[in-house]
């Protein structure tokens, strides 16, 4: 197709929702025949909203989806800060705010929904806020600072986050709610109470049942004209202006005095655009279109919860996720249809779990409901039942929404209910039989375990049959669970039980000898105190160990005690690289590589590798890590050329164990005109922090001094790049087959603190992660994955923060070069000989060719011997003067 | 006297090579054998083990550095470089029997570690 036939795409609005069409588009191949242009009004790219109130924590970029603000199509341009006034269907343009006209052959509205604020008098006072956008959570934050009690108007899904935010930023928060319950929507009276008593408990207060009259000004200004198009109220000559100081209630006599406030009383659809070019709209708002998402106008589509299907809007994600993906089918020709959708929700609001499904209020004929309600630890149950005792309708859940995952997807699939029901509500102790996670097996297979992302059992077992070896990996390929993550419990569950059912087990034992994990015999070695392998195996394993489990044995005692890894009950268990303190090569001869921390290095320093290279005849290569690997040693000639790299003030790199290798760095501040901070400075701080740590996979670090990231930082297991007002923190990122970008954990950090949680992160993997589990699998692999890290990391909600600072203060105290230490220990060094009796012989199946000027090793498909074997020129033959007995 | 003949049988001689105390318990060493790389392992219980250090696999004189342990009772060393165990006591790999690596005659003899012919 030329490119002049190429149609052209233009999508209103760059939010979730947008961004999923774009997605969809892409992905579905929309985009080989069509340009995508987005224009999003936000001066940035599409984030997640649905976790807007975690921004506070983790700043605006962990939020993104398209943090480079460029999607990786070239046909798809976005354009952000960029508002549409008009749309002309008959001429298929919309005009800019700026002027500029931009034609359309298909045109997607995904405008999204406003805040509803309702007409109180004063609402257009100072310090009235609402909850929406990242602007709006930057005003909020700033407005906290001064202000000391807040009140949140609107008691539902939206306001409760809302109350959370301001209840975080330390702000007394009132909820004030018109409905006689909170969430009124989602939950019944009983459940409405059970959250209100959790949040209560918070410090917080709940006011239901009250409508607000008016909020009062802290002050009341005399002007003189009255700008009639002006919004705000006005009582005579008088305009109320300043900012909020209380709000009076409906009969209720004395007023709230309060200093801030945020409206969450709903939302309304976005539908200026379509109401001034003449398109249909839905009675209650929204623009009306089809099952395909058309509207009244042929080459416009709506989604979202701008949009309204049959008449209905729909302010979940989930539904604008569907619509989105059956617009770009449509586009592409398609014809699926979307059919409505399923409002069941689930969510953490203020740390209570609270979720609603199905018909939640019981509003089917004759229906019956079965309640549990312990009013002490605040849990609260419903479920709706069919009026024969066969089905589950719906449910309400409060306090513990650990069953949604289950429960959900029955209503869906309307599979029959199991013979005693109540056991699906009942604490799992108390349930028997495992609770009602183990009847995950039983759902049928076209359950719909992700409703986000409409995922069935089916697709997820397809996915473990396709090859997928984990959760993890099934929710990489499927999508289930990336979403809002309240069916990552469903999901581990099902491939588990897959898994399984297929005689497959999930054997998670490190091997033979240790029926246990890693992360357990790592507790168990902590806990007795154990300094040796002989102890532990004695006392905990069977036989006498293998290459599994002595090497993982070996990294848990160097990580709890920090000794020699070549002391004498520690030798028999290391790896051949952690043997010899050098990298095996495929000859059998070794690599050599000094630790250059951050990539700093003197031309003293490089001169003295260059020679020391030269003289042991070794092939020279630069690292990714930004060192110096010198090939080609013999195994006898290590301690040479240590000695040699000792004497000019190296140190050992590491590059041969499971442990910290290099923190990379840019050149930073120092040198480079766009640096905002010092990143060598602190990479060779960090490193040198860190040097030594034995962990159970190698770890790497690196840091850049600017958002240009040259350092490639997140592509390490942890990366700090610079902001102006201090770095950013990101963990989990890896190069190799599977490459992961790492994720913001924390924004904004001063050095000390991001020197403690880095403490923190580090040992905390150390410890938890299985053998050979990189940083990202590892945090994929923790319930709750990265908000897990965080809240253990950041939030120490485990309270282990002390401990895991002091065992990696423990760790620097206790640092030794330890290659130093073994070129001062004669018994450690006997090993290093070719043979043990004849150390003047070198191994004759060592030799090498050359390329390129350099030596490269020669690989022979049979043993050399000594003697009539003829032998690479390079190495010296002589018959060893041995003693023979009989 | 060339390796040849001494692989023929020709010439069944002992060599002593080090003191058992100079293979830590658990580990093995190199020794030159009649122009021959064997490695020498000694496992807990001060059985003493000689195999051809040449692992089949990565052609490499490497064995002898490989982590000596236990696959249900038969003692076993991992090549460093791929990991594939052989059987101290047969030569055998466990995961392949259709490879394996040589084994010598060895004896301890007032704590002289001797190697005797390639079996």
């Amino acid at each position: 197709m030329s490119p002049h036939l190429r149609k052209k795409v233009v999508v209103v609005g760059h939010g979730m929702v947008g961004h999923r069409f774009v997605t969809a588009a892409i992905e579905r191949g929309l985009t080989e025949t069509h340009d995508i242009v987005v224009l999003g009004e936000e001066p940035r790219p599409a984030y997640d909203r649905v976790a807007l109130t975690s921004f506070f924590e983790v700043g605006g970029e962990a939020l993104s989806f398209l943090p480079t603000g460029v999607y990786e199509d070239p046909r798809v341009t976005l354009r952000t800060s960029t508002s549409v006034i008009e749309i002309d269907p008959a001429a298929q343009t919309v005009m800019l705010a700026d002027g500029e006209e931009m034609a359309y052959d298909e045109l997607v509205l995904a405008t999204g929904a406003a805040p509803f604020v309702p007409p109180v008098p004063g609402s257009e006072l100072g310090n009235v806020f609402v909850y929406r956008t990242i602007e709006d959570l930057e005003a909020i934050r700033e407005a906290a600072k001064t202000a000391k009690v807040g009140a949140v108007i609107g008691g539902g899904l939206l306001g409760l986050e809302a109350a959370n935010a301001l209840h975080q930023l330390g702000v007394e928060t009132h909820v004030v709610e018109l409905a006689p319950r909170l969430m009124a929507v989602q939950v019944d009276d009983a459940g409405g109470n059970t959250l209100k008593r959790h949040i209560e408990k918070l410090g917080l207060t709940v006011h239901t049942g009250v409508m607000t009259e008016s909020i009062s000004p802290d002050a009341v200004v005399e002007i003189s004209v009255v700008d009639e198009v002006s919004t705000g109220s006005t009582t005579g000559g008088t305009v109320l202006d300043g900012k909020v100081s209380a709000l009076k209630f409906k009969d209720v006599e004395e007023p709230l005095p309060i200093d801030m406030i945020v409206f969450s009383a709903g939302i309304r659809p976005r539908d200026a655009l379509a109401r001034a070019a003449g398109l249909d709209l839905a009675e209650r708002g929204g623009v009306l279109v089809d099952e395909q998402c058309r509207s009244s106008d042929e080459h416009i589509w709506a989604v979202g919860e701008c949009a309204a299907p049959g008449g209905k809007m729909y302010g979940l994600v989930a539904p604008g996720y569907d619509m989105a993906e059956v617009v770009a089918d449509a586009l592409l020709g398609g014809a699926g249809t979307f059919a409505g959708a399923d409002m069941s929700t689930k969510l953490k609001l203020l740390g209570v779990d609270v979720a609603s499904f199905g018909d939640a209020h019981g509003t089917t004929d004759e229906c019956l409901e079965l309640t549990y309600s312990d009013a002490v630890t605040g849990v609260y149950k419903k479920l709706v039942i069919s009026e024969d005792g066969t089905r589950l309708l719906g449910g309400v859940l409060v306090g513990d929404a650990s069953a949604y995952g289950l429960l959900r997807p029955m209503v869906a699939s309307g599979m029959e209910l199991p013979e005693n029901p109540e056991e699906l509500i009942l604490p799992q102790t108390t349930g028997g039989g495992g609770g009602p996670s183990s009847m995950a097996l039983q759902l049928p297979l076209e359950a719909q375990i992700c409703s986000c992302n409409n995922v069935t059992r089916g697709d997820i077992e397809a996915a473990v049959d396709n090859g997928c070896e984990s959760a993890a990996e099934v929710t990489k390929e499927t999508k289930a669970g990336s979403t809002c993550g309240s069916c990552k419990v469903q999901v581990k569950k099902i491939v588990e039980d897959y898994f399984t059912a297929q005689g497959k087990t999930v054997d998670t034992s490190l091997c033979e000898h240790f029926a246990m994990t890693r992360a357990e015999l790592f507790d168990v070695v902590l806990i007795h105190g154990y300094k040796t392998f002989d102890q532990i195996i004695e006392a905990h394993g069977t036989g006498r160990g293998c290459d599994l489990c002595k090497p993982a044995v070996a990294s848990i005692l160097a990580s709890q005690l920090n000794g020699h890894v070549l002391a004498k009950e520690n030798r028999k268990l290391q790896d051949t690289n952690d043997a010899y303190l050098a990298n095996l090569q495929k000859n059998g001869s070794y690599s050599v590589v000094p630790r250059i921390a951050g990539g700093e290095v003197t031309p003293e320093g490089l001169i003295v590798i260059g020679e020391v290279a030269r003289d042991f005849g070794l092939y020279t290569k630069i690292t990714g890590g930004q060192r110096i690997d010198m090939f080609g040693a013999r195994m006898e000639d290590l301690p040479a050329i240590w000695k040699r790299l000792v004497d000019a003030g190296f140190e050992s790199g590491h590059a041969y164990g499971k442990s910290l290798r290099t923190v990379k760095s840019c050149v930073g501040s120092t040198w480079c005109r766009y640096g905002v901070q010092d990143s060598v400075g602190l990479a060779i701080m960090l490193e040198t922090r860190y040097r030594g740590l034995r962990s159970p996979h190698k770890l790497k670090g690196g840091v850049s001094g600017c958002a240009r990231e040259c350092a490639e930082a997140r592509g390490k297991d942890f990366g700090v790049i610079a902001t102006e007002k201090g770095w950013n923190l990101y963990v989990g990122g890896n190069g190799g087959a599977i490459p992961a970008h790492a994720q913001l954990l924390a924004g904004d950090l001063t050095t000390e603190e991001l020197v403690r949680y880095l403490d923190r992160f580090l040992m905390y993997y150390v410890r938890t992660a299985d053998r050979l589990q990189r940083t990202s699998t590892w945090i994929d692999s923790l319930d709750g994955g990265l908000d897990r890290v965080r809240e253990v990391v950041v939030d120490d909600v485990l309270g282990l923060g002390t401990e895991l600072e002091a065992a990696m203060v423990h760790h620097t105290e206790t640092y030794f070069d330890e290659w130093k230490a073994t070129l001062e220990d004669p018994e450690k060094l006997r090993r290093f000989v070719s043979f043990v009796n004849a150390p003047d012989i070198p191994d004759p199946n060592i030799s090498f060719g050359s390329a390129r000027g350099q030596i490269v090793p020669e690989v022979g498909e049979e043993p050399a011997a000594i003697g009539p074997v003829s032998l690479g020129a390079s190495i010296p033959v002589g018959m060893p003067t041995l003693e023979e007995s009989r | 006297m060339s390796a040849d003949q001494l692989r023929a049988g020709q010439a069944v001689t002992y060599i002593s090579v080090c003191r058992l105390d100079d293979i830590d318990p658990e580990t093995g060493v190199a020794a030159l054998v009649r122009g021959e790389a064997v490695a020498v392992f000694r496992t807990l219980d001060d059985r003493v083990f000689a195999l051809s250090n040449y692992d089949p696999y990565g052609h490499a004189s490497v064995l002898a550095r490989g982590i000596v342990g236990t696959r249900g009772e038969v003692p076993f060393v991992a090549s460093p470089l791929l990991k594939q165990p052989f059987s101290l006591e047969s030569g055998q790999c466990l995961d392949d029997p259709s490879v394996s690596v040589a084994t010598y005659e060895v004896d301890v003899i007032e704590g002289e570690v001797r190697i005797g012919a390639r079996r």
